[in-house]
């Protein structure tokens, strides 16, 4: 069963296009990242989905309802979290939960069950004004506003930024165990690493849809080998190692560079007497697993080489 | 509806939380109030007045003390013919004229009924308005004494002239004037921010997400300021009567419908700027320049409409506080009833209806 259905989106904001083309399904029950850097288009991407902005071209249905026509139905079964936390800063913790509970129909009692791994986390803070919350805290906080009438889609908008290591990693336990309560969860996240805890993920820049998967398939379509380099002049190194032919790709990775070569042919061994050759001796080379961040590089810059 | 409650609920909590929103709401009107009301009161001391005795008798003599030892006038010069009157006017020096009728004490005597002129300077009518009340009254007083000793009730008839601005154009609009300020201010000014307030902090989002429709969120957000302006209506009123001596002659549900009228109006005016601003900021100076300035200088709050140039006329009665303002003047202090005011009514209720449709329409389900 296919839960949401993205289907030739585009949204300009005058000059600027937001989202560009953007098509893919998301699985009914199904734990969906959408990864990109800032400004992606991610959050106008879902405000479309959210049916709170209209695509100016392209559709997108939920569950079978329109988001333009169908909107007040999808609005009844969708659990949204902004990106901006949308807690009242002056209500208390337990004041916030219990205004969503009602203008949602229903109370907290009734739904208690669904928000209790999380809420009673916070149950000790219950009478703290919401502007006092730690991070954490108001992430979780807005996630029990987001679920408290049991919606069958959950939409989050980048729900770990801002927040501690400790706190993404109970963050993302949690919504494991709702998604096996049957819900369709599609959140959204700048961070690469996280990418892996989805079941299928989108990766998204500037506006488009650059592939998308299983993160298993998405991390073995990167199949050139990788190596990494520690120099001291990174910049002058990149730019000596962007100049040889049969390097197919080297970028900074922190504080190493990562280098992509074009075959098997081309390895540590032939790195390593192309680098002397061009005056640079004594590096370590290390060959590397490719993680998301290697194989979002690769699907950016294939993205773009199959376009031009 | 138990949505409807839990939203009313929340923003009630908003307000009671926010000492800024309360001092507003709360203080703002109490402060006006006795400022405005104060500044006025404050100028009768002291007072420089000309007296033209033309009869020269007991009474006037009487009459004269009485006057000046009550403090608030003092003597400035003792005029000898009509001529002086606009002279000493022109110049500025005294505020008021007393001129008594010749052979006051006689005709008193005789016809049980004397007469004594008031002129007044009204170029400054809200001051004119006070120190002819307080000739009056000092005059009434003394009367009271004297026709203790009679059988026959003595008549002393003041003839009061304002000078400069016959009919007092401003006198005693302060509390109206404050009371459209006011409510201006609460019912337009802060539901405009608090629905602002919510688009900013991203709360708006999951409003609109969930299955309220905008009626709902709309309804909610204003109910508790339609509230909190009724009472504040009521305690200017009660600042008015208690203080001031504002008399409230028409009938007091007719003024009640009208100002609920009027915190409509505003309401729905404050409604329609929200869907124009992004930012509490931009409401904020919306809201200053097409609210607060109009009403305070458009309204003929302070300055009389009628002295103002053609084109600023005709933008006052583009101006709703304007019409409210001539509304309760009428109603409180003339005691006229619906008959007289119908058609400033008519004007509000169609404005109000303009307002909500247009806000209507400009209200997204959706973000921009």
């Amino acid at each position: 069963m296919v839960s949401i259905n993205i289907n030739g989106v585009d949204k300009s904001y005058g000059q600027v296009k937001a989202v560009q083309q953007a098509s893919f399904e998301v699985p009914g029950n199904c734990l969906f990242g959408l990864i990109g850097p800032d400004g992606a288009g991610k959050t106008t991407l879902f405000r479309m989905i959210t049916t709170l902005l209209i695509p100016d071209q392209g559709n997108i249905s939920v569950f079978g309802f329109d988001t333009v026509r169908d909107y007040r139905k999808i609005r009844l079964f969708t659990g949204y979290m902004p990106g901006r936390f949308s807690l009242y800063p002056d209500l208390t913790v337990g004041e916030n939960i219990s205004f969503y509970a009602t203008i949602f129909g229903t109370t907290v009692k009734k739904n208690y069950h669904l928000i209790k791994p999380v809420y009673s986390l916070l149950e000790p803070f219950r009478d703290r004004l919401a502007s006092n919350l730690s991070g954490g805290m108001k992430q979780k906080l807005a996630l029990c506003c987001a679920l408290i009438h049991n919606p069958k889609l959950l939409v989050l908008d980048e729900p770990t930024t801002g927040v501690d290591a400790v706190s993404r990693k109970e963050f993302w336990e949690t919504l494991h165990q709702l998604k096996d309560s049957g819900m369709t969860i599609l959140v959204s996240t700048p961070y690469m690493d996280e990418a892996a805890r989805c079941d299928r993920i989108a990766l998204m820049q500037a506006g488009r849809i650059m592939d998308q998967d299983t993160p298993g398939e998405i991390l073995s379509k990167f199949r050139v080998p990788l190596f990494e380099i520690r120099a001291n002049d990174r910049l002058g190194t990149l730019e000596i190692l962007r100049s040889i032919p049969e390097i197919k790709r080297a970028y900074l990775f922190g504080q190493y560079i990562h280098i992509a070569t074009d075959s098997e042919r081309h390895g540590a061994e032939w790195l390593k007497t192309q680098l002397s050759n061009r005056g640079i001796a004594n590096v370590k080379i290390t060959p590397v697993v490719a993680d998301f961040e290697d194989c979002f590089i690769d699907a950016v810059e294939n993205y773009t080489t199959h376009r031009t | 509806m138990k949505e409807f409650l839990g939203f009313v609920k929340k923003e009630f909590i908003h307000i009671f939380r926010d000492s800024r929103t309360l001092v507003v709401l709360f203080g703002l009107p109490v402060a006006q109030i006795l400022i405005f009301g104060f500044v006025i009161q404050n100028e009768i001391q002291d007072v420089r007045i000309a007296i033209h005795d033309k009869s020269k008798d007991p009474v006037t003599f009487d009459i004269t003390n009485k006057l000046l030892s009550s403090g608030f006038f003092r003597l400035e010069k003792y005029l000898t013919s009509e001529k002086e009157t606009e002279t000493i006017f022109k110049t500025g020096r005294v505020r008021e004229v007393i001129v008594f009728d010749d052979d006051f004490a006689e005709t008193l005597k005789r016809e049980g009924t004397a007469g004594i002129q008031l002129l007044a300077d009204a170029s400054d009518p809200n001051s004119a308005r006070m120190i002819v009340s307080y000739t009056q009254a000092i005059i009434a007083t003394y009367l009271k004494e004297l026709n203790r000793d009679h059988q026959l009730p003595l008549i002393i008839e003041p003839r009061v002239r304002m000078m400069y601005n016959a009919d007092l154009k401003s006198a005693f609009m302060f509390v109206p004037g404050t009371m459209a300020l006011v409510l201006t201010l609460v019912s337009a000014m802060m539901t405009c921010i608090t629905i602002v307030r919510e688009k900013e902090t991203g709360t708006m989002e999951a409003l609109l997400v969930s299955p309220l429709r905008p009626v709902q969120i709309i309804a909610g957000k204003v109910t508790p300021y339609i509230l909190l302006s009724c009472i504040n209506a009521v305690v200017i009123l009660i600042l008015g009567y208690f203080i001031f001596q504002l008399p409230i002659r028409g009938s007091l549900l007719l003024l009640f419908g009208e100002t609920i009228l009027f915190i409509s109006l505003a309401l729905s005016l404050g409604i329609m700027i929200s869907t124009m601003s992004k930012t509490q900021v931009v409401a904020m100076f919306f809201s200053a320049f097409v609210l607060l300035l109009p009403t305070l200088l458009l309204s003929g709050f302070i300055f009389p409409i009628e002295n103002m140039p053609k084109v600023l006329q005709w933008l006052c009665y583009a101006m709703p506080p304007k019409y409210f303002i001539t509304i309760l003047r009428s109603v409180m202090l003339k005691g006229t009833g619906i008959a007289e005011v119908w058609r400033e009514t008519l004007v509000l209720t169609g404005m109000l209806v303009f307002f909500i449709s247009v806000s209507a329409v400009r209200f997204k389900v959706r973000l921009q």
